[in-house]
Order: structure tokens, then sequence, then C-alpha cells
């Protein structure tokens, strides 16, 4: 049982806003409820044309609209994304715990593909207390790098990485972290994107001294808490348990996650 | 009549439920995340998540995957142990007088009997569900629901030491289910829960691997509606008088209407409470505007009414 459940509701959302931003696609929803309740790194659970809802991370929240981000991958997404301005979507949400909204220094924001989409809403809520977020964003290659033109407005500076060069540094995000976080007097990271990245960014830190929290992505069948299918393991005292990243996530102490 | 709500209510085994509607098992946690979406004192009783004597870890994930029109899952028991549930699940539910059936599994007949010991002066709670496709650890790991002997022994031993109603809940993976439904009510079980999930795989093309990090796990959500209507069907027809929670792919008023017809006393909400949050609400309300449409005054009415003919 969790101490701090997310105040949740359950509504329809009228599709205001279909958009493209590189390969990803951009679902914006009119839902009040939804949106002047989440903060970064929450997620809702979208109707998608399939049995079960699909889960998203919530892009952008302004007082009444909440936008996602994705990319198609399966019949889901490939539904979502033929979605009209106008149609009606059952979502449930906000979920989830989010990023931590008490800073004390800069920022750096770690984003791999689309995952770095709560990252944006997360630099616009923090840069107004006075804390910098700089963002280092990462893909296989440059139509890949989510936002990278909306970045320099969002974030107070951008590093590019692609394993391929196209755009940025040639490599991957951990190869830029440390002189990221030199040149900004980074304390802390918060980063969303595919677990490896995770993974590889939460040993880093560890490494640079750095608190490091990450937003995981696993299977989610619920989103609610009551399936127990999207654990992720998490060391307490002795063995790593298994926590929910709908409920006890997606927002985990990276170090304490047992990757692998 | 006409305008007014219909009397939903329904004798369970002895237990007067203000809606035949339940949650099912491992498929609403206690009712705490839920109590954001729905009135849980709408329900006719939360059935709780299995819980066993003593803590289980789980399984390693990915622990689903989607599958055509239903989902796979394999859990691996996970929760903290039945002394927790109590302190923290049973006692939420107490102070809230939402009626509450406790789930119980084990690997022997003694971890069945100490599990239900703990609970048997348990505040709120209203009955019990044998969770049955549990492996038996002192007969090759087989699930005690495969097996009528075993079956009997759990109940049996469990009817020993509690008071209130003892449901088994048993699987559809058997050749002749009646003979273990029988062999579930001759040990005392009160009623039956029919059905638990079906056993099913699925494999990732691209990868060579199966969906499930366990291989196999179980298959629930409309696929499996039909084989539950069968089940409870095939059961209500031998012990007619003995009473069954249904449950399997249920997700709509007609779903239920569906499974009281072959027989069920009530119904539980399982895998639909995933994709619609609100599931338990939705069936209960199409359960009563059924019940309008058609004059029907009481669930006695239609349970087991299905015609078949020759």
């Amino acid at each position: 049982m969790s101490a701090t459940l997310a105040d949740a509701v359950e509504t329809t959302g009228r599709v205001v806003g279909v958009e493209r931003i590189g390969e990803y696609q951009i679902l914006t929803l009119r839902a009040p409820d939804v949106a002047r309740r989440t903060i970064p790194g929450q997620f809702a659970m979208i109707e998608a044309g399939c049995l079960l809802r699909r889960p998203f991370s919530i892009f952008r929240a302004t007082a009444d609209q909440v936008s996602v981000a994705f990319d198609v991958i399966g019949d889901g997404t490939r539904w979502l994304s033929e979605r009209a301005l106008g149609d009606d979507l059952a979502l449930a949400g906000p979920l989830g715990t989010g990023f931590a909204l008490e800073s004390n220094g800069p920022t750096v924001a770690v984003g791999g593909g689309y995952g770095a989409a709560p990252l944006f809403m997360l630099a616009e809520r923090l840069r107004p207390t006075g804390h910098a977020v700089h963002a280092v964003l990462g893909a296989a290659r440059a139509a890949r790098v989510f936002g990278h033109d909306e970045a320099s407005r969002v974030f107070d500076s951008v590093a590019i990485t692609t394993e391929d060069g196209s755009l940025g540094t040639k490599g991957l995000v951990t190869d830029v972290l440390a002189d990221v976080v030199a040149r900004t007097g980074a304390r802390r990271v918060a980063a969303c994107g595919p677990m490896p990245m995770l993974e590889a960014v939460s040993n880093r830190c560890r490494e640079l001294k750095l608190a490091c929290e990450v937003a995981v992505e696993e299977f989610m069948a619920c989103g609610l808490g009551i399936c127990w299918t999207c654990v992720v393991p998490v060391a307490g005292n002795g063995e790593a348990r298994y926590l929910r990243s709908c409920t006890e996530g997606p927002v985990f102490d990276g170090g304490a996650v047992a990757w692998g | 009549m006409g305008m007014n709500a219909p009397d939903l209510s329904v004798d369970l085994a002895g237990l007067r439920l203000a809606s035949p509607v339940l949650s099912a098992s491992g498929c609403f946690g206690s009712g705490q995340e839920m109590s954001r979406f729905v009135d849980l004192t709408a329900l006719g009783a939360v059935v709780c998540k299995t819980v066993t004597l003593k803590a289980r870890r789980g399984i390693a994930p990915p622990r689903g995957a989607e599958t055509p029109a239903g989902m796979l899952n394999a859990i691996g028991l996970q929760n903290p142990g039945v002394d927790a549930f109590i302190a923290k699940d049973l006692a939420w539910l107490d102070k809230r007088n939402v009626p509450a059936v406790a789930s119980i599994g084990g690997q022997s007949v003694g971890e069945y009997v100490a599990c239900a010991e703990r609970l048997r002066d348990a505040p709120a709670l209203s009955a019990m569900e044998l969770n049955l496709s549990c492996p038996n650890l002192e007969d090759r790991g087989f699930m005690f629901a495969l097996s009528a002997e075993r079956t009997a022994s759990v109940v049996e031993a469990v009817k020993r030491v509690v008071m209130v109603p003892v449901f088994a809940k048993l699987t559809p993976d058997v050749t002749d289910l009646v003979a273990i439904a029988d062999a579930a009510v001759k040990a005392g079980a009160d009623g039956l829960s029919l059905i638990n999930t079906t056993l099913g795989m699925a494999i990732d093309t691209r990868t060579f691997r199966p969906k499930l990090s366990t291989g196999t796990g179980g298959l629930s959500g409309p696929a499996i509606r039909p084989i539950a209507v069968r089940c409870i069907w095939q059961v209500h027809q031998a012990m007619p008088h003995v009473p069954i929670i249904g449950m399997g792919g249920v997700g709509t008023g007609d779903d239920a209407i569906e499974l009281f017809l072959a027989g069920a006393t009530a119904v539980a909400v399982g895998t639909a409470n995933f994709y619609d949050p609100r599931a338990t609400e939705h069936v209960r309300d199409g359960v009563a505007a059924f019940m309008t449409a058609r004059g029907i005054t009481s669930l006695d009415q239609i349970r087991g009414r299905v015609k078949v003919e020759g």
C-alpha cells in the first residue's frame, strides 16, 4: 500500500491538437481535471483502440490541456496517431510519482528519444523558481532527437548526442554528461528514456556522486496500482523489492534501482 | 415499480450482499487505489489480492502481455504476507465499512490453514476465497485445483478453522471440472468461484523469447468469458444449489447477465478494471438497467435460466 497515491481522476478528454515533432506524434487532450493536477514525470493511461489502455508520460500541462508524445510502435500508438480533432478519448491521470520539484541548484535533464518529453515540463516548472535546467538529449539519429528546435527555448542549455553523429556529439548521453555537469555545476540529474540508457545514466551519476532520478518505462496493464505487472526491482534494506512503476514510480532514485 | 431502482441484493451462501457485483481477486488490490475512481461501498464486496502466510517477492518482469481480447500475467503471488494484510488492508476496508473477502494461497495444506487461522478474528471479513491455483510443493508443484483430492484436502482443513463462508476458486484447466467442484463442496466449501485464469503463453517472434519471464501465465479478459460461462453452466447443472461467484471477462452488465443465466449468484469484475477503472460501476448499472427493462425484480428469477434444448 502506497502512502501517497497520485490524486488521479477518470475522465474523457477531447482531442484538441494533433501535431508532429520530428518523427514523433503529439496528442493534446482537453482534460482540465487531469491537467491542473499534473506534476512533471507523471503519466496518464489513455484508451488506444485495444483492450488495454496505454501509459504516456505527460509532455505539457496547461490549465485545461495535457499533451503526450509518442512514437508509432504498435497497434495502440498507430490507432492514437489516427485520432482527429474533436474525438473523445477515455483517460485516467495524473498517475504515479513525479520528479522532485524542490531543487537546491541546477539540474541536468537527460532524455533519450521521446523519453525527453516530461523533461520539458520539468524545466518549465523549475526554471521560474530560480533553478537552471540544462538538457542532454540523445537519440540514434537526428530525426529521433525529441524537440531539439524547442529545447533551446525551454532549457538553459542543450547538449545533443546521436549515435550516428548526424546531430550534436557522436555517441551516447553518458559520453557528455560529466562535461555538462562540470560546466553547469549541477547537483542532480533527472532522466527519462529507454531502460539501458537509464541504467547507464544511473551508473555515471554514482561515479560523479550526483543525485539521480529516473522515470522508468515498463509494460503496464492498468497503470492504476492493481495489476502488479509493471514492477521494477528497487533496493531498500537488504534484498531488492519489486515496486510498481505506476504507483511507487515511475520516478525512482536511479541509485536504488537494481538494474539488469 | 417501473421507475424504482431494482433490488440488486443477493444471498450468497448466507451473506446478504447489497450488489451482486464484486471485484475479482488480483484485479483490484484491496481497494485503496481504486477508491480514487469508484465508491467501494457500492460493491457487493471487495475480493482482495491473494495473500500468503509469509510475504512473497514475486517473479521478475516482464509480468504481463496483451493478447487478442485478453492478457497474460504471471506475478508470482507478490504480497506483503497475511499479517501486514490484516493490519493495513483489512483495517482500511473495515474503517470504510466495505465488505471484504480475503483470498488466501499456499504451497502446502498447512500453509493455507496457518493463513486462515490468522484471518479468523480479522475485522471486516465477510468470507474467504481459496486460491487453489497455487503450486503444491508437496505434490510435484502441481496446482491444488488440478486434483479433486488435493482440492478437498485444503477446503476441509480450512473449514475446520474458520467461521466465515469459504469459496473454492477453481481452474478451468481440468478434464472434469464438475468432479473437482463436487469434491470441494463435499469437503465443506460453502460456494465456488469460477473461474481462475486459464494457462497460456505468448512468444515474441523477434527475440524468440516468451513475452512473460516465466514462459507461461494466466490468460484473462473477454477472451476467456465463453470458458467461464461453460464452466459455470456445467457446475450449476450438476449442483444447482451451490452458490457460484462467476468471473472471467466480465466488463459490462450484459456480460454479467450471461453469467447469471449460466448459474452464477454473483459476479466478480477482473481485467476490465485495468482498462476501465469504473468497470464495477458500469457492470452494476448495466445489470440494473437490464432488470428494469425486463421487469425483473430479483436476480433469483434469471439465475441458471439459460434455455438449452435437447
